[in-house]
């Protein structure tokens, strides 16, 4: 595993070097509704369980405006879960804060997994390097890349 | 093995960002950074606690104490999942993250796990923020 996730991390580093380029499909931007009515807990409740990775950053994926965000953005390529949702907490302070109370989660980026919140920036790092986003996207019937990388290493 | 030695690339690959060990740059621990440490001990009683201001990484005025990153090591986060250890220090530090810190990089372990990694990880480089270009009043 070690060896694919080195090259993998060296690809990651490219990718971080040089967020955004090269990507033919990414992650579907979405916005959460402006003028929508307030963020509700019931609204952002529904906006969490529409899609199965849900990531709430500074910026976009094509173009974070935040280090932390940018590094959920890059593990997320990395294990090559190209269809999430991602909203721009910039673009929107309602969702901004509402977000933080209804996580109880005083921090961005935020990531929620199958509606559940899952944790910022260090716990979804956490859970790359020990195994358990590979685990848990299996659950979500994702299949993460870095399955394959090792395989390609396993077989050589 | 991939550690913090993965962002820490990143923050060098993409430019030295300076992390300085305290708000000022001049050695003094800001009121804010001081709190921070006072509630953690209080709460946690911890082993470790390492707490570096990296306010002047950030498109944030000198001197700023927006953005920290903290090790705690305590026993206290025994059986707890990394979540949970996480809203403890939230809920130490509700104060602070209610008013000016707003990014605040934690790394919760137990002492087992400290000694089988103990470094402070490093953070990301900016990207800028809320702001156009780094520096932006």
């Amino acid at each position: 595993m070690s060896g694919s996730l080195g090259r993998a991390a060296a690809a990651l580093l490219r990718w971080g070097h040089v967020a955004g380029s090269g990507v033919l499909r990414g992650p579907g931007v979405r916005a959460a509704g402006s003028g929508a009515g307030g963020r509700s807990a019931e609204q952002l409740d529904a906006l969490v369980k529409k899609d199965k990775v849900v990531v709430f950053i500074k910026g976009t994926p094509e173009k974070p405006q935040c280090g932390f965000s940018n590094a959920v953005v890059q593990i997320l390529r990395l294990h090559g879960v190209r269809d999430y949702a991602a909203y721009n907490v910039l673009d929107d302070p309602e969702l901004r804060q509402g977000i933080k109370d209804y996580s109880n989660w005083p921090t961005i980026p935020q990531v929620y997994l199958n509606g559940e919140f899952v944790g910022g920036c260090d716990i979804l790092l956490q859970m790359h390097h020990n195994g358990d986003l590979v685990e848990e996207l299996k659950k979500l019937g994702i299949r993460s890349e870095l399955l394959d990388a090792q395989q390609d290493q396993d077989s050589k | 093995m991939l550690r913090g030695r993965l962002l820490g690339r990143l923050v060098s690959m993409a430019g030295c960002v300076c992390l300085s060990r305290s708000s000022t740059g001049s050695g003094s621990v800001g009121p804010v950074e001081a709190a921070i440490r006072a509630k953690l001990e209080q709460a946690l009683s911890p082993e470790v606690l390492e707490l570096r201001n990296e306010s002047g990484g950030h498109a944030v005025p000198p001197g700023s104490e927006t953005h920290f990153r903290v090790a705690v090591v305590s026993s206290r986060f025994e059986g707890l999942s990394p979540l949970q250890r996480h809203r403890l220090v939230h809920e130490a530090l509700s104060e602070e993250l209610a008013g000016q810190v707003h990014a605040l990089a934690i790394q919760a372990r137990t002492p087992a796990q400290w000694r089988d990694n103990p470094e402070l990880d490093k953070s990301p480089p900016c990207l800028g923020g809320s702001k156009k270009t780094r520096g932006t009043p």
